[in-house]
């Protein structure tokens, strides 16, 4: 008995390490990705100096920000200027607790299941972190005491703000679908019953215009528009605490693009095979699924990027439009149909 | 197991800002300058107090927010259990969101959601 708990700590452990880690090695190289993808989408070379293709680019980067000299402004206030990015680092990294990655591994005679924590209020949680995120720019940019910093936070604040309504009403159609909150739970039932991209179109729409504007990403990124407000709220910000500002973007995106696969694209699930029947073991079959899951993510993280160096920047006020008079109502028009729908088929 | 290991990966997060912050720290001396020290504007001294008033249309929208979004939370138990309840739930739900949505008229027609 105590020797199972053993294992299970060490389990849980390796784990967190491993998707702590590659949280962070997909967000430096994302940096890196973003940088080619606008040389690839504005016909120019891109990084290519440091290693072959660049390849070392981000781990210079990573160096840079790490060994620079930080800068308090004398009129800041000191705590919450340290609290900001930590508090947007932080919230970065939980969101992906709740994600499975994989199918079971199976290890020494057991199933390692390969999610941090099944919760039963699995995409509950998620919101929760994500609306947290909001304190993360709110108080670095009130904390640098900068009129830039400010503006540009309250901006950010207002916009995730109006942006996680729609988000959290899109994604009601797809609930009443599976009625569960459980992440593994609403996977598995694409692979019982197809994509739910296939019953919510409507609501991947929605949901994936409120994940761009969460992440601060082109064409919602208000917080950060250089040409009115100098560099936005992390205008006061060097050495580490940039690097966490930036990362924290980076690791949203990715997560965001795991999070989209997971509601609405399968997951872990291959289309159109069945890889039970392939007759592997079920380790390489784990092995696969965590590839197809990135894969995923990735390409929509590709789908960001491409976004972003095509799109131009929304309005302010385009951008509350957008948001309250036509997203709320078409993802609450899509939530009372699914319903309707549902209880029509199931008479 | 699901919550402890939740409050593990809270504990590694913060460990992680804490420690990385910390090391660039130490690894870097930081030199004191009162001109360094000054807000980053454009080159020239800033002029009065740095937390300046703003547009009151932030709140608005905050306060707006705030009421849909107390909705939101009790929307998705209910998403959860229609499939059991059956047509009544979807009426209830009409209704509450009837008088939700009388609301969201009053507030519009008194301009809080037109950006000014």
């Amino acid at each position: 008995m105590l020797l199972t708990i053993f294992w299970l700590v060490i389990e849980k452990l390796l784990l967190i390490g491993l998707i702590v880690s590659l949280s962070m090695v997909v967000a430096m190289y994302a940096t890196y990705a973003e940088r080619k993808v606008a040389a690839f989408l504005q016909d120019r070379i891109g990084p290519n100096r440091a290693g072959i293709f660049g390849l070392l680019q981000p781990l210079a980067d990573g160096g840079k920000l790490f060994f620079k000299e930080e800068i308090i402004p004398l009129a800041s206030s000191k705590f919450l200027f340290i609290l900001g990015p930590c508090l947007a680092m932080i919230t970065a990294l939980l969101t992906s607790a709740v994600i499975p990655w994989s199918t079971p591994l199976h290890l020494f005679g057991q199933d390692v299941p390969l999610q941090v924590a099944d919760i039963n209020i699995g995409i509950l949680f998620i919101f929760g972190v994500v609306s947290l995120g909001v304190y993360g720019i709110m108080i670095g940019g009130w904390a640098s005491n900068n009129k830039f910093s400010l503006l540009a936070a309250v901006r950010g604040a207002s916009q995730m703000v109006s942006y996680e309504l729609p988000m959290g009403l899109a994604l009601l159609g797809l609930l009443l679908l599976v009625g569960d909150l459980r992440m593994s739970v609403i996977v598995q039932n694409q692979i019982e019953h197809g994509w739910h991209i296939i019953y919510q179109p409507l609501g991947f729409i929605v949901f994936f215009i409120c994940a761009l504007a969460e992440c601060n990403r082109t064409p919602f990124d208000l917080a950060e528009a250089e040409n009115e407000l100098n560099f936005g709220y992390h205008q006061e910000y060097s050495s580490m605490k940039l690097g966490f500002y930036l990362f924290a973007e980076y690791i949203n995106m990715f997560i965001s693009g795991v999070v989209m696969s997971c509601l609405f694209f399968g997951g872990y699930d291959i289309p159109f095979v069945n890889e039970a029947s392939w007759g592997i073991s079920q380790n390489a079959l784990a092995i696969i699924g965590f590839l197809v899951m990135l894969t995923k993510a990735f390409f929509f993280v590709f789908v960001f990027m491409w976004i972003r160096w095509t799109i131009p920047r929304f309005r302010y006020d385009q951008l509350m439009n957008l948001g309250w008079k036509k997203l709320v109502p078409l993802a609450l028009f899509n939530m009372i149909v699914t319903a309707a729908v549902i209880l029509w088929l199931k008479k | 197991m699901g919550a402890s290991s939740l409050i593990v990966l809270m504990i590694a997060a913060v460990a992680f800002s804490g420690i990385a912050i910390l090391v660039s720290k130490l690894i870097v001396k930081a030199t004191k300058n009162k001109h360094k020290g000054q807000p980053y504007e454009c080159g020239v001294p800033t002029k009065g107090p740095n937390w300046v008033q703003f547009n009151v249309g932030y709140y608005l929208f905050a306060l707006i927010f705030l009421i849909f979004d107390v909705e939101l939370v009790f929307l998705y138990p209910w998403a959860v259990v229609v499939k059991k309840v059956g047509w009544l739930a979807l009426v209830e739900i009409v209704i509450f969101f009837f008088i939700l949505f009388m609301g969201f008229l009053y507030a519009h027609k008194k301009g809080a959601l037109k950006w000014v």
